[in-house]
């Protein structure tokens, strides 16, 4: 976020102004359009988006988006205002400072030859990665993790030679109990109104 | 038997039991099903000049009315024509439906002829938007699209149906009941800890000022709000889109706060020691500097949108939902107050502003806009609905014309559209046959949707036009002026001779140059049957003050030269 935030006026109170990484699970009405009204949105307000997964739920109807973006903790409170205006969207949580378990996937093409082959397939072991395919030349492997284990593996393969890589971004899911996926026909999404609160 | 009609047939039923008996557009290809099934239905039709004034004409209709106002335009252009007039009911929050035909379903992302993506092109600028490829989708989708349009904090709403949906046949159902939509919230409750707070807040306040926004007339809170400051004994300033929440005449109504609001109204919001902001948004215009703003005061935010919370001014306490609502709960818990000592102070800030005011400066026979637009109060026993466009115009109307009742300003606040004045007074006079309606409007401003005037002579509406004539583009020609030494870049601006310019459109055109005309001149208009347009040539280089530059603290006025006072500022 650019614009600057009145945070001169609050002095002695909370620091507003950190800026960190957030994650919001957002679910949404699987209708067409529905992916460009949450990424103009967005745009829109000019909050950079870090990442944004999109896929389907246990219920049928309902798509969940894990949305990672940098910003303060009253623009994070904004973003989640913001989306709960989108008719289609179901329901916001921003899981930044639940015990989540966050995960990313990641595909990575390097270059092997016979006599890096062995080393490569034992870092790979170390990180818990796998060999998805094998080539005279090349190696593609698969890691699923945190950003930081994928930021560690990417910097041993780095010196191998990475060809190709594609990482997909966060997905997000709160430990421990949890209320289930509000489906499309639910008439009422208050329970997730109760601590909502917007003073400061 | 099932009740089967076409698409269209079926659009203007759902319409008609939307309670929907006047809309305003213009046919095209895409659209021509439902015109031509129009005619079976108890509609009235006001065929305009331009899709643009569709939208504003539908705006002016809801905001005069406080009913959901109706546009109806084709595929292509006629909806990349309503485009501006979208953004200016959405960022003023004017319940409107949008009707647009779209090229055939199975052309949809071929470049057909006239084929525009609308729902892609409005997305940012409506409440929510449908495309419909289905006969048997338009009754649930009109029903709903009605309901966002006018629940919670109201807005534009767009629905596009297929030249096919509206073609084909589908069995007509209507659900008349609650909309269900599961990700809609229209309206949020603040908790009981946070409605302790503002108690505390309101009942410890020393120097509170109450800020009267849109959202009051929205939530028809007007009565509450009175019965709160009243009891309070607080004083209230408005914002541009909240005059007439509270009367002009109001003892406890300071006026307009803000970059041309009153100077002593801005001076005691910085001293203040509580904003109560009543459904109003901390826009740039109302705040100024915001490391600056009213540094004293804690803020108690009232608004349906929580999104506005903590977005331009970081508030204390913020309570969502409807103002009605809020301030039922928050009355009984209101103690009686006396802030006579408050109220006192803020009198004393007044100071010499009112011999700086043109209207208390000796006739110097030049012909100022303040005179005009005081003229037309006074004869309108400040009862006429006004509409204004854009510039200085609409400052100096939100200055001398003192509103008593709610929604009798209409104006573009938060886009500022130009051209908006003339399309939205037809909308407003349809509303509301029995109003006086005054167009106030500027040269520039009349020239982007004159054509309009063809629209008022056609459907024989009856409204008065006021155009303020200064040969510039007076707003920005004074920006110019004080910003940028004068150098007049693009702002001096032809006009044709409007009286007969309104002679050709075959209505009545007057024009007066000279203070004593300008009475017989709003006699004539409102003794006229049809329309009259009078060109009031007003002083040239007259400029709106006070004025807090754009960003400026909002204590630090340019004030007006006064014979009294030398100094240009304080």
């Amino acid at each position: 976020m650019t614009r600057a935030t009145p945070a001169d006026a609050s002095v002695g109170r909370s620091p507003m102004d950190m800026t960190t990484r957030h994650t919001f699970v957002v679910h949404v009405e699987d209708k067409p359009g529905v992916l460009n009204r949450v990424a103009s949105l967005f745009r829109r307000r000019a909050f950079n988006i870090e990442s944004l997964t999109v896929g389907h739920t246990e219920a049928p109807g309902v798509s969940r988006m894990t949305i990672v973006v940098d910003t303060d903790t009253n623009g994070a409170r904004r973003i989640e205002a913001n989306l709960y205006k989108l008719v289609n969207v179901l329901r916001v949580k921003d899981v930044t400072a639940d015990a989540a378990v966050v995960r990313e996937l990641t595909l990575v093409r390097v270059t092997a030859n016979h006599e890096t082959r062995t080393h490569i397939m034992q870092l790979v072991d170390t990180f818990r990665a796998r060999v998805v395919d094998v080539a005279p030349d090349s190696l593609i492997i698969e890691a699923t993790g945190t950003e930081e284990k994928i930021d560690g593996l990417m910097g041993v393969l780095e010196p191998y030679g990475v060809l190709e890589m594609v990482r997909t971004g966060r997905v997000a899911m709160s430990r421990g109990q949890q209320s289930k996926t509000p489906g499309p026909a639910d008439a009422a999404v208050s329970e997730t109104d109760d601590n909502v609160s917007y003073s400061v | 038997m099932a009740d089967i009609r076409t698409g269209a047939q079926i659009l203007w039923e759902s319409l008609v039991r939307e309670g929907v008996s006047t809309v305003f557009g213009y046919p095209g290809g895409a659209i021509l099903p439902a015109y031509d099934a129009m005619l079976d239905f108890p509609i009235r039709h006001v065929l305009v000049r331009h899709e643009q004034g569709a939208t504003h004409m539908a705006d002016g209709f809801a905001r005069a009315s406080g009913e959901v106002g109706v546009a109806v335009a084709t595929s292509g252009p006629g909806a990349t024509n309503m485009v501006t007039g979208i953004a200016t009911a959405m960022l003023d929050s004017s319940p409107i439906v949008c009707i647009t035909g779209q090229v055939g379903s199975k052309l949809i992302g071929s470049d057909a002829f006239q084929e525009t993506d609308v729902t892609g092109v409005t997305l940012p600028v409506t409440k929510h938007n449908y495309l419909v490829t289905e006969a048997s989708d338009v009754a649930a989708t009109i029903h709903e699209a009605f309901y966002v349009a006018r629940s919670g904090r109201p807005g534009p709403v767009l629905v596009d149906i297929t030249k096919d949906a509206q073609q084909s046949s589908a069995e007509f159902v209507w659900d008349g009941g609650p909309v269900q939509m599961p990700g809609y919230r229209p309206e949020l409750r603040a908790s009981d800890a946070e409605y302790d707070q503002a108690v505390d807040l309101i009942n410890g306040a020393k120097r509170p000022v109450i800020f009267a926004g849109h959202g009051i007339l929205l939530s028809g809170a007007m009565d509450l709000v009175r019965e709160f400051a009243e009891r309070a004994h607080m004083p209230i300033a408005m914002t541009l889109l909240g005059i007439g929440s509270v009367p002009a005449s109001h003892p406890l109504n300071l006026g307009m706060m803000g970059m041309h609001g009153e100077a002593w109204v801005n001076r005691a919001i910085q001293e203040a020691d509580l904003l109560l902001a009543f459904g109003m948004r901390f826009d740039d215009r109302v705040t100024g500097n915001l490391k600056t703003y009213a540094p004293n005061a804690r803020k108690v935010h009232i608004d349906i949108d929580p999104a506005e919370f903590n977005k331009n001014v970081l508030v204390d306490v913020a309570l969502a939902g409807d103002l009605a609502n809020v301030l039922t709960d928050l009355l009984p818990r209101v103690e009686r107050g006396d802030r006579g000592d408050w109220l006192a102070a803020i009198g004393a800030m007044k100071g010499d502003s009112a011999v700086r005011d043109v209207q208390n400066m000796p006739d110097s026979g030049h012909l100022y806009a303040a005179h005009v637009i005081n003229d037309i109060w006074r004869m309108t026993n400040g009862k006429a609905v006004v509409v204004t466009d854009v510039g200085q115009h609409q400052m100096w109307e939100a200055q001398y014309y003192h509103h008593q009742e709610p929604r009798t300003l209409i104006t573009s606040g938060g886009l500022g559209t130009m051209g908006f004045a003339l399309p939205a007074a037809i909308g407003a006079k349809l509303a509301k046959p029995d109003a006086e309606v005054w167009v106030i409007v500027g040269d520039g401003g009349f020239q982007m949707t004159m054509c309009e005037l063809a629209t008022l002579a056609q459907e024989k509406v009856k409204v008065n036009v006021a155009i303020i004539n200064n040969g510039y583009l007076g707003m920005v020609r004074q920006w110019q002026e004080f910003f940028y030494e004068r150098r007049y870049a693009a702002t001096p601006l032809l006009s044709p001779d409007f009286e007969k310019l309104t002679d050709a459109f075959g209505l009545r055109g007057a024009t007066v140059s000279r203070r004593q005309d300008v009475e017989p001149a709003i006699a004539m208009a409102q003794a006229e049957e049809g329309t009259v347009v009078i060109n009031f040539k007003v002083e040239q280089e007259d400029t709106v003050y006070p004025m807090v530059p754009a960003g400026a603290d909002l204590h630090a006025m340019i004030r007006r030269p006064s014979p009294i006072v030398e100094t240009a500022d304080d």
